[in-house]
């Protein structure tokens, strides 16, 4: 039983790292993977129109109380509203690298910001997972797996 | 409330947990009647699904009847039978509104998983793992149902438990292979698997007029389940060689459309089969696509392969130049069931379509340890396992 926890750890972290192998792959070994990675514009496409998602041009709420710069568009196609937002003070290199594990990401701040503005705009509210109403133990796998997932509410494309 | 849930590799339990609750506004909760193993059950059970954790609840293809909903479900009401997709979709995201449902933006709560391995996040399903939003699986008394307007569907009276039940997975998955396949009249089909979505896939084909569709398997039975339930031809794979078969049953041509049902545990024959098998449990290729390949191999040139079964990683020898020079053109997905419930209803009703003998074993929830036994390796004939929580 231990073995296949244990088993199930290694895979879950072999499948997360092949990913990141899979994506980083090509490109040169750096500190910051993308030289631009702290100033760049997190993006985000809203399925409505410019005039509903900022009336009379006022943010709407998470993203208006994120201290970020915003700029908006709207989307080519039928796809809506491009919005577009990044923490005001950049910071990069070690700086960025270190708040990250501190958890004061302001990028994971304005990236959240985003992701429930889009929520909230298309269906009216943000959506919660059962994790709230646990049903699962503490096992050593559930902490590698915490590890890997700590940041996956956070992360995601924009 | 009891549910049953996943403890480690190959390890389930029946376990008392906490009841599930409404935590969103359009949110309800669904006493669960039928509920049903599923083929991608099987790839978390081998941990081939990463962000498993011990005492999460599994399933995902389910019936039920709505006892509470939040105060902004608008359209459900307490007392309706309903069958609930599998994959869980906001309804007005561009994805949804555009009907690819499992593409949805707002129904996983936790995106950074599947962004980060696939390079985009995918839709909440029940059941299936924190990489997919977190959400407990429906091998229990009750479960919530977010978005319960555009994600449970009422069954009309005359349509039996059994029957609406693979309307929430089964069903709707094959229909989409057959569909976004691209299946025409005339066409000739071949469906890799004889499992519950390789039987629907057939089927729906048929229903889409193709003229002739073969399906592949190895299991006797399974196979004249198929030929006698969907009423097509069948290949065993182990008795001949499959590509040689299709060309010789199409004029040499090979067939228009084929539909992948079988997904990342793939059994094969020959040295094949030892390959992927090795690869994989030495972690150096995460899925085995034995039966991808084969289709892309058989398929005529200029046609269509859908991928139904579910893979999660990176495979190993994939025919790229085959793809290429023959000028295929592959799809995948994982089911956009909200797209084919309300038409598989009709069908189903109407008496095109039947589904509930794919349900070879009805069982209680404390047999659900036993019910994935019998499951997993087809012991029994077992095509499905049903399980009744309030039976
Ligand atoms: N895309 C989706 O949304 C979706 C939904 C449901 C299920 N699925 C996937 O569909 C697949 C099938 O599900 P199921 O419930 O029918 O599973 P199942 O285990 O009952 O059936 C799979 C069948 O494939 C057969 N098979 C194995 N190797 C083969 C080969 N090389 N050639 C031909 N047949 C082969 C097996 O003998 C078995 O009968 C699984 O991968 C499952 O995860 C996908
Ligand atoms: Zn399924
Ligand atoms: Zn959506």
């Amino acid at each position: 039983m231990k073995r296949l926890i244990a088993g199930a750890a290694v895979l879950v972290a072999a499948g997360l790292g092949t990913a990141r192998w899979a994506a980083s792959r090509g490109r040169r070994p750096a500190v910051a993977k993308d030289p631009l990675e702290s100033s760049r514009w997190l993006g985000i496409t809203i399925n409505r129109s410019p005039d509903e998602v900022a009336p009379g041009g006022h943010l709407p709420d998470p993203l208006a109380r994120a201290d970020a710069e915003v700029r908006m568009n709207r989307a080519p196609g039928d796809r809506g509203t491009e919005i577009y937002a990044r923490p005001r003070e950049h910071r990069a290199g070690i700086g960025g690298l270190l708040a990250r594990p501190r958890g004061d990401d302001a990028r994971t701040a304005v990236r959240t910001a985003l992701r429930e503005t889009k929520c909230l705009l298309e269906t009216g509210d943000v959506l919660r997972s059962d994790e709230e109403i646990g049903t699962t133990r503490p096992t050593v796998t559930g902490r590698v797996l915490d590890m890997a997932l700590g940041r996956a509410a956070e992360g995601g494309r924009l | 409330m009891k549910a049953l849930c996943w403890q480690g590799v190959n390890e389930l339990s029946v376990e008392q947990v906490p009841d599930p609750a409404i935590l969103n506004s359009q949110d309800a909760i669904v006493k669960v009647t039928a509920s049903t193993t599923c083929g991608s059950d099987l790839h978390l059970l081998g941990g081939y699904i990463p962000a498993m954790r011990a005492g999460d609840v599994i399933g995902h293809e389910f019936i039920g009847e709505i006892v509470d909903v939040g105060p902004e479900a608008n359209r459900r009401r307490v007392g309706e039978r309903v069958v609930v997709c599998s994959v869980i979709g906001c309804g007005r995201c561009w994805a949804c509104s555009h009907d690819e449902w499992s593409l949805c933006e707002n129904s996983n709560p936790n995106p950074g998983v599947t962004d980060l391995m696939w390079g985009g996040t995918t839709a909440g399903i029940f059941g299936y793992s924190h990489a997919m939003g977190g959400f407990r699986g429906s091998h229990a008394e009750y479960v919530r149902v977010p978005f319960v307007d555009y994600n449970a569907f009422p069954v009309p009276e005359g349509i039996s438990d059994l029957d609406a039940l693979f309307a929430s997975d089964a069903a709707p998955t094959g229909w989409m292979g057959a569909e976004l396949g691209g299946v025409k009249p005339g066409d000739v089909v071949a469906v890799w698997g004889c499992g519950g979505v390789g039987q629907m896939a057939a089927r729906a084909a048929m229903l889409l007029g193709a003229e002739r569709v073969i399906a592949i398997d190895r299991y006797p039975e399974r196979l004249a389940m198929t030929a006698r339930r969907v009423g097509c031809e069948v290949v065993d794979y182990t008795s001949t060689d499959v590509t040689a078969e299709l060309r010789e049953r199409t004029g040499g041509r090979g067939p228009d459309v084929c539909v992948e049902a079988v997904g990342m545990e793939a059994d094969g024959t020959g040295i094949e089969r030892v390959y992927d098998a090795l690869k994989q449990r030495l972690r150096l290729e995460q899925d085995r696509p034995i039966a991808v390949r084969e289709a892309i191999h058989a398929c005529r040139k200029g046609g269509s392969v859908f991928v139904l079964g579910v893979f999660a990683g990176l495979v190993d020898k994939f025919p790229l130049g085959a793809l290429m020079n023959k000028g295929l053109t592959l799809r995948g997905a994982q089911q956009h069931g909200q797209r084919y419930i309300p038409k598989i209803l009709d069908r189903i009703a109407k008496g095109d379509l039947s589904t509930a003998y794919l349900a070879t074993h009805t069982m209680t929830l404390d047999e659900g340890p036993k019910g994935y036994d019998l499951f997993k390796h087809k012991k029994d004939g077992c095509v499905r396992a049903v399980f009744r929580p309030w039976a």
